[in-house]
């Protein structure tokens, strides 16, 4: 088969995710570049509104502590699991697989009845006098957390299971023969080994949290909206499409950027020799 | 040593699994409940919740189009990413990996935006059913699955595979039908899966395409979620899980479930 067969082969997916994707981007982008004078009026406009800054600080805070969470919980698992004997580790890893294919509305509304005002954990607090009143974990930033954890861990494990089993186990084992105790080979012989894959977590959770949608509708409720949130008011509640097209350019940038971002870090930190 | 010996490590994975599993065995628990809000402990015992489920139109019409949408997205998915990867893989073309990018690239894009752009662009500008507009807006969901698992299959297929099938006179074609795709089956099927799972539970590409005739069901579930406060939703959380289940047990069946995550 010669070269423009190939390129036959190639024009139904490039036209495919060039209409369908770049195509309508371009058309809500072109409308929020017209205003008169400065092209930039709008964003301008967006990013001097003190709620609008609110949402954005609030999205990004809520990725940044859900990132950090999720890596301190899931690198002593995956190490856990990762080094089972195989028969265990397939019993775990479906452990794992299975919250993660299952539907972000289901593992969401689990977490309304922990939460809720007459969720098992207020009970809990009442019961051990932790409070006397119900407390409102629910439609809060920490709840939107929580849930965006419960959502991704799953995702970080299994990520860094695979770069875990890639590891030579024997260079720990020259660590500890060389007197390292575990904490040390921890931080000193494993962590950088792993930093690629950790970078790779990291980036999934933190893009995943940033622009998830589920979680922080069901459980931030109305009044801590992130952008993915005021996106859907702004367009379907309120009808004001120039103001949500605004919102996803913002939202598409600042996820890029610190996608980038991560990856520049990622590639300076990562130790291994490499031909680059 | 670091390994699965190690008592803190089994101390903190035993915690961090025993709350990955402890919501969803909660939602099963308060799915049988009598009193019709979602609380525990549980009053008594009934599956009439369940039987509640059927009552609900939009869930029933909702389950039926999420199906049907699944089902041809990622089958038009593989039809056209399939063809793609095989010609990034096997033959010279230029900017090849520029291509691959181009084709992950969806994947970047927030799936909310995804959703409002094409609902405004394809929907509302140009008068596409809204029908198409979810079949268009999962479609760009599937492809990165398909574009990933089935290249990183096609880079370990032995070229000389279909080196043989051409000396032996098969046409190229041919070749790519009878000798191609049956290697690369276990990745195609494990496409397929990843992709029927992801169309089936997207939220933010369906959520704005719900016509007053076509509901998806997550974002039926979360309708129903905001309006009333039943045990409803967790016994359609549980048949949710369930049906998770099952297309774990089909694919661990066919080709085992690491193909999935690989």
């Amino acid at each position: 088969m010669n070269n423009r067969s190939a390129i036959h082969l190639i024009v139904p997916a490039f036209l495919g995710v060039l209409i369908f994707t770049f195509f309508p981007l371009i058309q809500i982008a072109i409308p929020t570049f017209q205003a008169k004078g400065n092209v930039f009026a709008e964003y301008v406009r967006f990013l001097q509104n003190s709620y609008n800054l609110q949402v954005i600080a609030r999205t990004f805070m809520i990725s940044v502590i859900t990132v950090i969470i999720v890596l301190v919980l899931g690198l002593p698992v995956s190490l856990w699991i990762a080094r089972q004997k195989v028969g265990v580790k397939q019993v775990l890893s479906l452990l794992i697989l299975f919250p993660m294919l299952t539907n972000a509305v289901v593992r969401n509304f689990a977490w309304i009845i922990i939460l809720g005002k007459d969720g098992i954990l207020n009970k809990l607090f009442m019961a051990l006098h932790i409070s006397n009143q119900p407390v409102s974990i629910l439609y809060t930033n920490i709840s939107i957390v929580i849930g965006s954890v419960y959502l991704f861990l799953p995702i970080m494990i299994t990520s860094l299971i695979g770069s875990i089993s890639e590891l030579n186990i024997e260079v720990e084992e020259a660590a500890a023969v060389l007197g390292a105790t575990p904490l040390t080979s921890f931080f000193k012989v494993l962590i950088p080994q792993l930093t690629p894959g950790i970078f790779t977590g990291c980036i999934l959770v933190f893009a995943g949290t940033m622009t998830a949608y589920t979680t922080p509708q069901i459980l931030g409720g109305n009044r801590h909206l992130v952008m993915s949130t005021l996106i859907y008011q702004q367009a379907m509640t309120l009808g004001n499409w120039q103001s949500a097209s605004v919102v996803a350019i913002v939202l598409i940038l600042i996820s890029a950027f610190s996608m980038w971002l991560m990856r520049r870090i990622s590639h300076m930190l990562d130790r291994r020799p490499s031909l680059a | 040593m670091l390994n699965s010996k190690n008592k803190i490590l089994t101390v903190i994975s035993i915690i961090v699994l025993a709350i990955l599993m402890l919501p969803l065995i909660l939602v099963v628990i308060t799915s049988f409940n009598t009193q019709n809000s979602i609380s525990l402990p549980i009053e008594g015992f009934t599956f009439n919740w369940y039987a509640n489920i059927f009552q609900q139109p939009d869930f029933i019409a909702g389950f039926e189009s999420s199906l049907l949408v699944a089902l041809i997205a990622s089958g038009l998915a593989l039809i056209i990413g399939i063809p793609a990867v095989y010609a990034l893989t096997r033959f010279n073309v230029p900017k090849a990996s520029w291509f691959q990018s181009f084709f992950l690239s969806p994947t970047l894009i927030p799936e909310i935006v995804i959703g409002f752009a094409l609902y405004q662009t394809i929907v509302i500008t140009i008068r596409i059913p809204v029908f198409i507009g979810l079949i268009i807006g999962h479609f760009l969901l599937c492809l990165p699955y398909v574009i990933r698992l089935i290249t990183a299959s096609m880079l370990l297929l032995d070229r000389h595979i279909e080196e043989a099938g051409w000396v032996y006179g098969c046409s190229p074609r041919k070749t790519f039908f009878l000798l191609v795709l049956p290697n690369i089956k276990t990745s195609i099927i494990a496409a397929f899966m990843m992709c029927f799972i992801n169309s089936f539970n997207n939220m933010p590409i369906s959520l704005f395409m719900n016509g007053p005739s076509l509901t998806m069901l997550p974002p039926a579930i979360l309708n129903y979620l905001q309006n009333n406060y039943d045990p409803t939703v967790s016994a359609i959380s549980v048949l949710l899980m369930v049906f998770t289940g099952l297309m774990m047990f089909l694919v661990e069946k066919a080709i085992g479930l690491k193909s999935l995550t690989k």
